[in-house]
C-alpha cells in the first residue's frame, strides 16, 4: 500500500495547477542555528501541496517558498511560536502536524491514555475475579488417556 | 481477444466463488457431505481462473496492448519489461486483481493443508473465504475492471508513475497483500468456529500457523515498503505515519496481539472469546485499510481520482463482512466457556497485558488516522494529525509492552511469582540498566529517550538469553549443545522475533540520536566533513537511462586517507511523465549508512546537496527481518506437522479447554 | 450479553462517519482568513510595471481576487468563465498573478482575453503566502470593507459560480 503514498507524493507534482511553475530554490541560510531551527520546526508542519509530507521533506515549490519565508522570519528574530502563529493565521490549524490541544482535540489527545488506564484496570479486575469463576473440571478416564497421549507427543511444549 | 479472455475468467471465478460460498455453508449447516465437498474443487477452480486473468493482464502489459485502458494508463513501450509486469499492481484496478489472486493463493493453500481437519470445518472456512472473494470480484467487475477497452486504442501509454519504477515495487505490494489477505484465513477460521460452535484450543492450534505466516508476510511487506521509501523518496526518513502506512500498520499491531493471544488459547484454552475477536479485528482492519486507501476519504491516496462509487461499494462490503461477523460474535461468544484459570502474575496475565497494550496502540493509530475525518464530518474544522502525535502516543504504549516482553517468556504459566522473577532476571536487568545509562554518555549524547531506547533493546536481549540459558543449560555447560537441540522451533521462532524487536529498537535509537546531516551548496571540487567522513563533490554529468534522462552527481567519500566509495546520486526526468525524481545514493554498511541526495542546481556547476551519516540505520530493517524469520521458524514447528498426521485432536474438539487446564496444573 | 455487542456498536458508529466522509473533500483546506480583512499588499501591475496595485484599490466595492498564472493549466480551464463574468459587469475582477514571468503573463492575457481590472504581479509569491494560497487557481470574494467573505479553491466552474459565488456577490452588493 505504500505505493499509494508514493502515488500521492507523485501526484503533487502532477496536478494541473502545479504543472510547470518556476522552480523555487532553497536559500540556505549562513546561520546554522536558523537551519537547525528550521529543520526541527518544519518536521512538525504539513506541506499544503503534497499534503502528506512534512514541510521539511517536500520538494514542492510552495514548500520551498515557505521554508525560505520561515528562514527570513527567523532571521528577523521571530521565535518558533511566532512563526507557527504566522503560518496558522494564513493556512489554519491544518498546517500543524501536531494538533493543538483544544476543545475539539481533547478526545484525540487523551483517549489513548484513558483507554490504556481503563484497559489496565479492567484487566486487573478480571484477573482478580477469574479464579472464582473458573473451576477446574476433573478429567474422565478417557480424557486422561487422550491427554497422556497428547503430552507424550507434545514434549516440546515450553 | 486476450483481454476479453481475462475478463471472462474473472466472471467464471465469480461464479465459482458463489458456488464455493453457498453450497458448503448450507451443506455444513444441514450436514450434507456432498455439498460440503464442493468447497475444495471450487476453490481450486477459482484459483485457476484467477491465474488466467492475471496472466492475460500481464500479457497485455508485455505486448504493449494500449487498447486496454489500464495498460495505456500505466505503461509505455519504453518501459523495461520487468516494470511492465510489475505495473500490473501499479494502480487501482490491477492491484485489486492482485488482491483477488492472492486470496486465491491462500484458498488453494487451505485446500491442501487442511486434510486433517473435519470436513464440516473446512467447508465453513472455504465458504467464508469464498464470500470475501465474491465481494472483491464483484467490486472489480462492477466498478474497476482492469480489462476495460480503450477505443480508439492509444498509440502510446501514459507510462508507469516514475516513483514506482523501482525494484521495490516488484516485491513490496505482493508481500504486503500476502499479509493482508492472509489474515482472511485466520478470520475465516474464527468465523467457521463461531458458526460451528467449536471454539476451543484445537481451533487455536489450527489457525496459529496460518496467522503466523500471514503476519510474517505482512511484516516483510511493511519492511520492504519502509526500506523502499527510505531510498526512493530521497530524504532519509523511513516511517511517516501516513494514513496509508497506518492502514497497513494497524492490522500488523492487532495481528501481533492475535499471535500472542492464540498462543495462550492453544496452550491453556483461555482467552478464547478475546482471540476470536482479535481475529475478526485483524482482518477487519485489513479491509478498512483497503477502504481508506481506495475511497479517497483521507488525504493520501487517490484524492485526485476520487470515486465515491468505489468507496461506497467497499464501505457496503465492509459493513456486511465486519458487521455480520461482529453480530455473529455477539450471538455466539457468550456461550463460549472460560478455559483454564491463572493467577494475577502468570505468563497468561502478561500476555493479556501485552494484548491490551497492542489493542490500545491500534486504537490510537485508528483514532489519529480518522480524527481529521471525524472533525470534518461534524463540521468542526480541518486539522492534521501527523508524526508528532503518533510518536507521542505510540512510544509510551510500547515501553511497557517491551518491558513485559522480557518477562512473559520467562514467567511460568498459570502462576508465577514476582520475587522469583526478579531473582531470575536480576543480572539481565542490572546489565541492561547500567549499560543503558552509561553507553549514550560514552557515545557523547545522553538523553532520557536515548537511554530508554538502549534499555529496551538490551533488556530484550539479555532476558532472552537468560531464558535460553534456563531452558537449554539446565544440565550444565557440558550439555548445552544437547539442550539447545532439544528446544522446539517454536521457541527459537519466538526468541528470534523478540531479538528482532531489540535490533529494531537499537536501530531506531542509535540512528535517531547519532545521525548527522548537512544540507548545503557545493561547488565541484569542494569538500565537506560530516561525522569524520569527507564528502568531496566531483560535479555532475548527464546520463541516459532506458526511459529517462538523468543528471548524475559524483561524491567521493573518504575517511582520513582511506577512500570509502564514490556515490552517484541522480536526478531523473522521465520521458513521459516529466516530473523530476530524486535517486539517492547510499553506501549501506552494517554499522552505518552514508546517504547522499542531489537537490537543485544553484549556479555555475554548483548544486545543493543533502548528506547524511546514519549509524545503525540498517538495523531498522534487519530487526523486522529477524521477526519474519522467527515467524517462519515458529510456523514450521514440529507439532503442526504432527497435527497434520494425527487425528487425535480433531476427534476431540472439546478436550482442549479442560484438558489443557489440567495439564497446566499437573506440571 | 450487552458487552458482546459493544464491538458491533462501535463499528456501526465508525461506518456512519466513513459514509459521511465519502461526501467530503479532504484536500480542501478552508481559509482562516474568511471574515478577516484581506491582507495588505502593494505590487506592480502585470501590464505596466510602473503602476501599482494594492489593497486600497479593492476597497469600496465588492470584488473578486483571482489568483492565476500562465503556467497553470487549470487556470486556462476557468478563464472563459472569468472573461464572461467580466463582460457581464456583475463584479470587478482583480488578478493576482502568482510566480510568473511578466512576458508570459502578458502574452497569456493577450491570447485568452483579459477579464481583470488590473493584475498584481507577485513574482516571489510572498503576497500569495499572505493570502494562504496553496494551489492555483484560487478565487477570493472580498466585500466593500475589504473583508474576505469566501474562497474558492481550484478552478471556478459554471456550477460553483451560479450556486455559491454570484448569490454571495449579489448579497454583498445589497
Amino acid at each position: 500500500m505504500r505505493r499509494y503514498l508514493l502515488l500521492a507524493v507523485a501526484l503533487c507534482w502532477l496536478p494541473a495547477a502545479w504543472a510547470a511553475g518556476p522552480e523555487s530554490v532553497d536559500m540556505i541560510s549562513d546561520n546554522p542555528a536558523i537551519e537547525a531551527r528550521l529543520k526541527a520546526l518544519s518536521h512538525e508542519l504539513r506541506c499544503l501541496v503534497c499534503q502528506n509530507q512534512t514541510l521539511s521533506d517536500s520538494h514542492a515549490d510552495l514548500a520551498v517558498d515557505l521554508r525560505n519565508e520561515i528562514r527570513e522570519l527567523m532571521a528577523k528574530g521571530m521565535t518558533d511560536q511566532q512563526v507557527i502563529d504566522y503560518l496558522v493565521a494564513r493556512y489554519g490549524d491544518f498546517v500543524l502536524f501536531r494538533p493543538p490541544v483544544k476543545a475539539t482535540t481533547i478526545p484525540l489527545w487523551f483517549a489513548p491514555f484513558i483507554l490504556a488506564v481503563l484497559g489496565a484496570a479492567l484487566l486487573i479486575l478480571y484477573l482478580r475475579r477469574l479464579p472464582a469463576r473458573v473451576k477446574d473440571v476433573p478429567l474422565s478416564d478417557a480424557e486422561h488417556k487422550r491427554l497422556n497421549k497428547l503430552l507424550d507427543q507434545a514434549k516440546e511444549d515450553t | 481477444m486476450i483481454p476479453e479472455l481475462g475478463h471472462f475468467a474473472l466472471i467464471i471465478a465469480l461464479c465459482l466463488a458463489l458456488l464455493q460460498t453457498i453450497l458448503p455453508l448450507i451443506g455444513a449447516a444441514r450436514g450434507i457431505p456432498a455439498w460440503m465437498a464442493v468447497a475444495r474443487p471450487a476453490a481450486r477452480g477459482q484459483f485457476i481462473f484467477l491465474t488466467i486473468a492475471v496472466a492475460c493482464l500481464i500479457y497485455a502489459f508485455v505486448v504493449n496492448d494500449f487498447s486496454v485502458l489500464y495498460v495505456a494508463s500505466n505503461s509505455n513501450s519504453a518501459l523495461p519489461v520487468s516494470y511492465r509486469v510489475a505495473a500490473l499492481w501499479g494502480a487501482h484496478e490491477g492491484s485489486l486483481l492482485l488482491w483477488a489472486f492472492i486470496l486465491g493463493v491462500w484458498m488453494l493453500a487451505v485446500t491442501y493443508f487442511s486434510r486433517s481437519l473435519p470436513q464440516e470445518f473446512v467447508a465453513r472456512v472455504l465458504g467464508v473465504m469464498g464470500f470475501i472473494s465474491i465481494g472483491f470480484l464483484l467490486f472489480m467487475l462492477l466498478t474497476s475492471n482492469p480489462f476495460e477497452r480503450l477505443f480508439p486504442a492509444a498509440v502510446e501509454g501514459r507510462d508507469l508513475n516514475p516513483l514506482l519504477q523501482d525494484i521495490g515495487l516488484i516485491a513490496h505490494p505482493p508481500m504486503l497483500y500476502m499479509g493482508y489477505v492472509g489474515f482472511s484465513v485466520a478470520f475465516s477460521f474464527a468465523i467457521a468456529a463461531l458458526l460451528g460452535g467449536h471454539l476451543d484450543a484445537t481451533w487455536a492450534r489450527w489457525s496459529r500457523p496460518w496467522t503466523t505466516v500471514a503476519w510474517a508476510f505482512l511484516t516483510l511487506g511493511i519492511t520492504l515498503g519502509s526500506w523502499w521509501a527510505y531510498y526512493e523518496l530521497g530524504w532519509g526518513g523511513w516511517w511517516f505515519w501516513d494514513p496509508v502506512e497506518n492502514a497497513s500498520f494497524m492490522p500488523w499491531v492487532v495481528g501481533t496481539a492475535l499471535i500472542h493471544s492464540l498462543a495462550v488459547t492453544e496452550k491453556r484454552g483461555s482467552f478464547k472469546v478475546w482471540t476470536v475477536l482479535l481475529a475478526i479485528f485483524a482482518f477487519s482492519l485489513s479491509l478498512l485499510g483497503t477502504f481508506l486507501v481506495r475511497s479517497g476519504v483521507l488525504t493520501s491516496v487517490h484524492a485526485f481520482a476520487t470515486d465515491p462509487e468505489r468507496g461506497a461499494f467497499i464501505l457496503l462490503f465492509l459493513g456486511i463482512v465486519v458487521g455480520g461477523s461482529l453480530l455473529l460474535y455477539a450471538w455466539r461468544a457468550p456461550r463460549v466457556g472460560m478455559g483454564g484459570s491463572f493467577g494475577l502474575v502468570s505468563r497468561e496475565s502478561m500476555l493479556l497485558g501485552n494484548n491490551v497494550l497492542f489493542v490500545v496502540a491500534a486504537f490510537s493509530i485508528l483514532l489519529g488516522t480518522l480524527y481529521p475525518l471525524l472533525l470534518d464530518a461534524l463540521g468542526l474544522g480541518k486539522i492534521s494529525v501527523g508524526p508528532p502525535y503518533f510518536n507521542a502516543v505510540f512510544v509510551p504504549l510500547m515501553v511497557p509492552t517491551v518491558f513485559l516482553m522480557a518477562l512473559g517468556p520467562i514467567a511460568r504459566w498459570k502462576e508465577a511469582s514476582l520475587p522469583e522473577l526478579a531473582v531470575r532476571l536480576r543480572w539481565a536487568f542490572g546489565i541492561s540498566v547500567i549499560t543503558a545509562l552509561l553507553l549514550p554518555a560514552v557515545l557523547g549524547h545522553w538523553t532520557v529517550m536515548t537511554s530508554l531506547g538502549f534499555f529496551m533493546g538490551l533488556w530484550i536481549i539479555t532476558s532472552g538469553f537468560q531464558s535460553l540459558w534456563e531452558k537449554a543449560g539446565r544440565n550444565g555447560i557440558a550439555n548445552l549443545g544437547a539442550g539447545l537441540r532439544s528446544l522446539p522451533r517454536g521457541f527459537y521462532g519466538m526468541f528470534l522475533a523478540h531479538l528482532g524487536v531489540a535490533v529494531f529498537a537499537l536501530g531506531v535509537t542509535v540512528s535517531g540520536a547519532f545521525s548527522t546531516e548537512k544540507e548545503l551548496r557545493m561547488d565541484p571540487g569542494q569538500s565537506v566533513e560530516l561525522s569524520g567522513y569527507t564528502f568531496r563533490f566531483e560535479g555532475v554529468r548527464d546520463v541516459q537511462g532506458p526511459n529517462y534522462q538523468a543528471v548524475e552527481g559524483a561524491v567521493r567519500v573518504s575517511k582520513g586517507a582511506r577512500e570509502i566509495t564514490v556515490l552517484h546520486p541522480q536526478k531523473r526526468v522521465y520521458q513521459v511523465q516529466r516530473n523530476p525524481m530524486t535517486e539517492a545514493a547510499i553506501d549501506a554498511g552494517f554499522f552505518r549508512h552514508l546517504y547522499v541526495a542531489l537537490g537543485q542546481p544553484v549556479s555555475g556547476g554548483a548544486w545543493s546537496l543533502r548528506l547524511y551519516y546514519k549509524p545503525l540505520v540498517q538495523w531498522i530493517w534487519l530487526g523486522p527481518l529477524c521477526m519474519v524469520l522467527g515467524g517462519i521458524l515458529a510456523a514450521s514447528d514440529r507439532r503442526y506437522r504432527l497435527l497434520a498426521r494425527k487425528q487425535a485432536l480433531a476427534d476431540a474438539p472439546d478436550l482442549g479447554a479442560t484438558g489443557f487446564a489440567a495439564a497446566g496444573k499437573a506440571r | 450479553m450487552i458487552r458482546y455487542l459493544i464491538p458491533l456498536g462501535i463499528f456501526i458508529v465508525l461506518v456512519g462517519f466513513l459514509a459521511r466522509g465519502l461526501m467530503l473533500n479532504p484536500h480542501e483546506v478552508p481559509s482562516p482568513l474568511i471574515g478577516k480583512p484581506a491582507p495588505d499588499f502593494m505590487l506592480p501591475q502585470v501590464q505596466d510595471a510602473a503602476q501599482q496595485l494594492g489593497r486600497k484599490d479593492l476597497l469600496g466595492k465588492v470584488t473578486l481576487l483571482n489568483v492565476w498564472a500562465s503556467w497553470c493549466v487549470a487556470c486556462r480551464q476557468e478563464h472563459p468563465l472569468l472573461v464572461d463574468l467580466a463582460r457581464s459587469g456583475a463584479v470587478n475582477i482583480y488578478g493576482l498573478n502568482y510566480k510568473d514571468k511578466r512576458e508570459d503573463a502578458q502574452r497569456w492575457l493577450a491570447q485568452f482575453g483579459n477579464p481583470y481590472v488590473a493584475s498584481a504581479f507577485d513574482e516571489s509569491g510572498k503576497v500569495g503566502i499572505d493570502y494562504g494560497v496553496y494551489g492555483v487557481p484560487e478565487t477570493y470574494v472580498i466585500d466593500r470593507a475589504g473583508v474576505i467573505r469566501h474562497k474558492v479553491i481550484g478552478p471556478l466552474t459554471p456550477e460553483s459560480l451560479e450556486k455559491e459565488v454570484l448569490p454571495l456577490i449579489r448579497k454583498l452588493q445589497g
